[in-house]
């Protein structure tokens, strides 16, 4: 077997790993409002952008930079913004809009402890059901989370290429912890594809720019490129243009969340770790994953058979693998820096096959290895 | 054909579904045909304009005309419109917005974008009243006027908005009325046309609104107040600040020149390459 070369490994921090990660997958354009504990990947991007031709602006607001990203991407640069639960709630309106109107862009949201202004330099998961929920009306999302430097760079491609392939914004939600850690990471050893929105292979005259197609996402065209299409935030017929006809409603909206229901499988993306035999397994994301990691790990130690399975998918819920672990394991342990947002969901989905308990932690500390391992021999 | 006949068949949108959304009458659709007429005059390629609103009555007008057409979020086109500029520096983008829309909920992009000077065309139909939600007012109601939500008199003092522009920055600033439709048409050529961030404020009327409210009369009755309130600029320069209370300046109040955004930025790009990595 030959080996793989190895290249350089450099030392990188969470946001500087999704900068990394952006530029590797095409961003030309970025809209910020700067906020802790993501005002690094503004200024990083300010550096670098303008350096390959890309776009740097730091808009009036959160909104603003939200409705810039969404233009950009409409003119057919790859688009993104970054910000913290304030601002990420400011966004909401128009996150919806993207979502509407079908617009590649990815949205960063580095958690800090809230509501409100909270504690700044705090982490928190606290907006896993604020990515999923904050804008208003029935919609799909798709929410990634990362809990290492390395899936910082990885998971912020697949941002761009899911947002590209399903014509939808994708939300990467990282905690404080994660946005800030360093850790060794080699950017040329990974190689991950770069997709590209789909443009319309026919004639302008024969464009239909919200069309139903097998995969359920439309080509798009950019503007300026000669196929001239109304955008808008009302809902649309194929056409683009407003309708409230029931008829033409439905589909439309139904094909909004086939274009993600029928991908479900490649969207979920997760990891496992030692589930196989796991009598007690711990289901968890970001940086509380990394505790769990441990506390299982000493769980072994002491012949408690204990595994993890860490969501890198937040949103659509991973359920089928959510469900195995639930089959298999007697207990199951759900921790996390919030009252419980993605314990309902397993809850929800665990039919009695398993007993859920969790940990919720809100003062604005990481949750530990040792409070997992505690509850591991206290349920045990 | 004539030359209205030419400019229809060109530049409306003959598979969409019409009759359009406004009340016989009203001034938006005077808007439309100047607007038309102005980007014609330019030679613009239809390709190469982008044309963004956001919400409300003015805010319905893109969707008739065929080009790169955005109908945004309320009050947020302007800065959905930076991204499509800055991204495609060679597309024409005009920003259409009713009043509420540019300086209630959007005021804070309206100022930002005059300071920026990113080359964006921004026509703001002013009503004085929020149309399409029922007649509510807006940050142009005058004193003392009737709304539905002012329903006794309206107690606040109104925005001038091509003042607000001009001192927030903007490269050029013009009003006109929808009576005024030979000027307007003119002005509308001339910020289209002109390098940076551009305003131009259309005095309009809402008639089955704030005209029914307040006991104007019918959109006739409306125009001819227009008529008889506007004050040309340069017949202005020669009246006294007293004569001028409860009337308004038409024509081109701005025009001047500021680097744009985009050539600044070309400027940071170029000393950027000269950096290497860190
Ligand atoms: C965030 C948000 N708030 C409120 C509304 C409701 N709304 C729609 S149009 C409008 C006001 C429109 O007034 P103006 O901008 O003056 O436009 P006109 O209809 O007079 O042309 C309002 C308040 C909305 N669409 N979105
Ligand atoms: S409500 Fe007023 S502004 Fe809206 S279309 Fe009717 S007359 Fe015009
Ligand atoms: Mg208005």
């Amino acid at each position: 077997m030959r080996k793989k070369k190895k290249g350089k490994e450099v030392l990188l921090q969470g946001n500087e790993a999704i900068v990394e990660g952006a530029i590797r997958a095409g961003l030309k354009f970025f809209a910020g409002y700067p906020i802790t504990p993501a005002t690094e990947i503004a200024e990083l991007l300010a550096l670098k952008l303008p350096r390959i031709g890309g776009t740097f602006i730091q808009m009036e607001d959160e909104i603003a930079s939200i409705a810039a990203v969404i233009g950009a991407s409409l003119a057919g640069a790859k688009s993104m913004t970054a910000t913290s639960g304030p601002g990420f709630s400011l966004m909401q309106e128009n996150i919806g809009f993207a979502i509407m109107a079908e617009v590649p862009c990815v949205i960063v949201d580095c958690m800090r402890a809230g509501p409100s202004t909270g504690l700044p330099t705090s982490p928190s998961q606290g907006d896993v059901m604020q990515a999923r929920w904050g804008t208003h009306g029935d919609h799909p999302i798709i929410v990634l989370c990362p809990s290492t430097v390395k899936e910082c760079f990885s998971l912020t491609i697949l941002a761009f290429n899911f947002s590209e392939r399903f014509r939808i914004p994708v939300i990467l939600l990282v905690d404080e912890i994660v946005a800030h850690m360093r850790e060794n990471i080699c950017l040329e050893d990974e190689n991950i594809e770069i997709v590209n929105r789909v443009k319309p292979s026919v004639p302008p005259e024969w464009y239909i720019p919200y069309e139903d197609t097998p995969s359920g996402v439309p080509p798009m065209a950019n503007f300026g490129d000669g196929y001239r299409y109304h955008v808008t935030g009302l809902t649309h017929d194929v056409k683009g243009f407003p309708t409230s006809r029931p008829e033409e409603v439905d589909p439309f909206i139904r094909r909004l969340f086939r274009k993600i229901s029928q991908n479900f499988k490649e969207l979920q993306l997760g990891e496992s770790f030692e589930t196989e035999d796991a009598e007690i397994c711990i289901i968890a994301y970001g940086c509380v994953a990394r505790s769990a990691k441990r506390a299982c790990i000493e769980a072994r130690q002491r012949g408690i058979r204990a595994g993890l399975l860490k969501l890198k998918t937040l949103w659509p819920f991973m359920r089928t693998e959510v469900e195995k672990v639930l089959q298999r394991a007697r207990v199951v342990i759900v921790p996390e820096m919030n009252m419980g947002q993605i314990s309902r969901e397993v809850k929800r989905v665990n039919r009695g096959q398993s007993k859920v308990f969790t940990i919720n932690k809100v003062d604005g500390t990481p949750i530990t290895p040792e409070e997992i391992l505690l509850k591991i021999k206290e349920v045990y | 054909m004539g030359e209205v006949t030419k400019l229809i068949h060109k530049y409306l949108r003959h598979d969409k579904k019409f009759p359009h959304v406004w009340c016989p009458g009203c001034g938006i659709g005077i808007l439309l045909g100047s607007l038309i007429r102005a980007i014609d005059g330019c030679g613009f390629k239809k390709d190469e304009v982008v044309l963004v609103s956001g919400i409300g009555c003015t805010g319905r007008l893109p969707v008739y005309v065929d080009f790169n057409t955005l109908h945004t979020t309320h009050g947020r086109a302007l800065a959905f419109a930076t991204g499509i500029k800055l991204a495609k520096p060679q597309l024409k983008v005009i920003v259409v917005m009713g009043d509420g829309d540019a300086v209630a909920i959007g005021g804070n992009h309206f100022i930002h974008a005059a300071r920026r000077n990113v080359d964006l065309k921004a026509v703001v139909v002013n009503n004085s009243v929020y149309g399409m939600t029922g007649g509510q007012y807006s940050p142009t109601t005058p004193y003392g006027a009737k709304t539905s939500t002012s329903p006794y008199f309206h107690i606040e003092r109104p925005f001038k908005i091509s003042e607000l522009a001009i001192v927030s920055g903007a490269s050029f600033v013009a009003r006109s009325t929808v009576y005024h439709v030979k000027l307007l048409d003119e002005l509308l050529k001339r910020a289209f046309l002109k390098k940076g961030f551009s305003v131009v404020e259309v005095i309009s009327h809402c008639h089955t609104q704030y005209g029914k409210i307040n006991r104007i009369g019918s959109a006739v009755d409306m125009l001819i107040w227009q008529r008889e309130h506007a004050i040309p600029v340069d017949k202005a320069r020669e009246m006294k600040e007293e004569e001028l209370t409860d009337r308004f300046v038409i024509g081109v109040l701005q025009d001047r020149d500021f680097p744009t955004f985009e050539e600044e930025y070309e400027k940071v790009r170029k000393m950027a390459k000269k950096f290497t990595e860190i």
